[in-house]
């Protein structure tokens, strides 16, 4: 009862976390670690949590466009994983990007639906009444958490059984299927990331760090070094930032070398 | 006016600690409508409360903050601040309308968007998350502890002193917007952002290919006697010279078996590791330039995924 509670609390967080993508109580990696902790099988939950994040690595929310929805995947899955249906992490896997979409179709509801609240809050606003606009703020926080509390609490009533049989019932090149394409699954996330930033002065440094990452067996501490460095070096050296362009100009700062983030920072 | 210098009203530190914790929940009531409005009104509101005492004023002051607002969420802080720069001069006789202060919103919304979301979605939590998976991957606890404290501690200490700058420069900031300096952090946080994705796409993309491409019969010779020196052993007379006579062969890079096996996987190995996530990634972006969705995508990769394995093309 306790690790129920427990667990739908966690739920509670991570739908809200999912409109405010503040503390990241959506993400795998947080979300199922927590569940898994509730129903006390805090490995499950993290190494599940490890594999969904790979996968969710680049589902971000940009202007009002809705990503695929982390919170409603990390939630029910860690619970059929690390809860009394103790599922199998791939299938875990497997079940989390349905429940992805189902959580996108329910945030894209809520958004609907604050719309009157908005309206409300005008209201409230009317009368100059500021406790009247913290509620219509709280009331909308606590529809996105029960987004997800919700359907967890449905998962529970349905008990371990029935979804065991259901998942059972799949058969077995489906499951393995699904394994295999898990592996590679991820690049998805990563395409996601690319097209967001990719520009052609920017295409090199993916291929440089691509040829290091399959021919050298450097771990991810070092390569986070030499892109580090690259970055710098590149900030130096490029024209672009460093030419006599003449933007330090106005010379406010009087920082010597004209740089901009050197004003920001003198200025503290 | 000089009764009304006298009676200044000033925002205490208390007020803008309280706006940068409520700032968090900017986009609590996020809407179709007018999409982080109710947030933004709720994050003023203990500037609100501070500098206007009377209903009407105070419902004035919420009508103006309940305006469309939609940026990055946690560069909404800078501008937190220089509205409250704005709002403490209005409540002081300053002559800022609605419009400047609507302007000033709308203004600095955009270009910071462009900012926060290639450094925060696109290289901080998939450079962090993906470092943080990987140990969890191996059942580490750190991984989940250094994603959450890491994340948080950036993310508090950024949105509280990027408010403070906003609030002390007021509207100076819109001209150091337009300098080279947020180019400059943007840029070199996706050089960045872009050289891990390269580094990872090789690296925790897991694509098998056993699928046998070739069997060809070994050379008379060339494979290591392995037959011979089982059979010694079944048959009890396994001597020191016979195995090191063996290990001999081996070590000279003869074959183990009297065929040599070529799968799919050596082929692709042979022309570069990693080549088959890389032109998969490639795939998908194509896809996702064609405007599908990711989704589909993914779906569409399960469905992939099954029928190699059916065909026994991957494992």
């Amino acid at each position: 009862m306790i690790s129920a509670f427990f667990v739908v609390l966690f739920a509670f967080l991570a739908g809200m976390d999912g409109i405010l993508d503040q503390f990241q109580f959506h993400q795998p990696l947080v979300a199922a670690t927590l569940i898994g902790l509730a129903n006390g099988h805090l490995t499950e939950g993290i190494i599940l949590g490890g594999t969904l994040q790979m996968l969710a690595l680049g589902w971000m929310n940009i202007g009002a466009a809705v990503a695929p929805d982390a919170a409603l995947a990390s939630a029910v899955s860690a619970y059929l994983v690390t809860g009394p249906a103790q599922v199998s992490v791939d299938t875990g896997m497997a079940i989390a990007i349905p429940l992805a979409v189902a959580g996108q179709v329910l945030t894209i509801g809520v958004r609907t639906l604050t719309v009157a609240l908005a309206h409300i809050a005008d209201k409230q606003a009317e009368k100059g009444s500021l406790r009247g606009v913290e509620t219509v703020h709280w009331t909308a926080l606590s529809l996105q958490g029960l987004r997800i509390a919700i359907p967890v609490i449905i998962v529970m009533a349905v008990g371990a059984g029935p979804v065991n049989d259901a998942l059972n019932a799949i058969p077995d090149v489906i499951t393995k299927g699904l394994a295999v394409a898990g592996g590679f699954i991820v690049v998805v996330g990563y395409a996601m990331v690319i097209n967001m930033m990719a520009t052609a002065e920017l295409w090199p440094f993916f291929f440089l760090g691509f040829a290091l990452s399959a021919v050298s067996e450097l771990n991810l501490i070092a390569m986070g070094m030499i892109g580090l460095v690259l970055a710098l070096i590149y900030l130096q050296l490029s024209p672009r930032f460093n030419g006599g362009s003449g933007n330090s100009g106005s010379g406010k700062g009087g920082s010597g070398n004209g740089d901009p983030i050197d004003t920001i920072l003198n200025n503290y | 006016m000089s009764e009304e210098t006298k009676n200044e009203v000033h925002l205490t530190k208390g007020d803008l600690v309280n706006t940068w914790w409520r700032s968090t929940f900017l986009q609590a009531a996020w809407n179709y409508e007018r999409m982080q409005n109710v947030g933004w009104a709720f994050s003023m509101i203990p500037g609100i409360r501070r500098l206007y005492k009377t209903k009407e004023d105070r419902a004035s002051a919420l009508k103006r903050h309940l305006e469309f607002f939609n940026t990055h969420p946690y560069v909404a802080s800078p501008i937190l601040g220089v509205q409250l720069a704005m709002e403490e001069q209005r409540a002081n006789g300053a002559e800022i309308n609605d419009e400047a202060i609507n302007g000033v919103k709308v203004g600095m919304m955009g270009p910071l968007a462009g900012v926060g979301d290639p450094i925060f979605w696109g290289t901080m939590r998939p450079v962090l998350g993906a470092f943080a998976a990987g140990m969890a991957q191996s059942g580490s606890v750190m991984g989940p502890i250094i994603f959450f404290v890491v994340w948080n501690l950036i993310r508090m200490l950024f949105l509280w002193y990027s408010q403070q700058l906003g609030y002390r420069e007021g509207t100076n900031i819109t001209q150091d917007l337009a300098g080279g300096a947020m180019q400059k952090i943007t840029t070199g946080a996706s050089i960045l952002g872009m050289f891990i994705m390269g580094v990872l796409v090789p690296r925790w993309t897991t694509m098998n290919f056993p699928m046998v491409m070739s069997k060809v019969k070994v050379q008379d010779g060339a494979a290591a006697d392995i037959p011979g020196l089982a059979k010694a052993i079944n048959g009890g007379d396994v001597s020191a010279s016979k195995i090191a006579d063996v290990v001999g062969q081996i070590q000279g890079g003869q074959s183990l078996t009297a065929y040599k096996v070529t799968t799919l996987q050596d082929t692709l190995d042979q022309l570069l590791p990693g080549l088959a996530p890389l032109l998969l990634m490639f795939i998908v972006l194509w896809l996702l330039r064609k405007r599908v969705s990711a989704i589909t995508i993914i779906f569409g990769l399960f469905f992939v995924g099954i029928l190699a394995y059916a065909f026994g093309i991957m494992a």
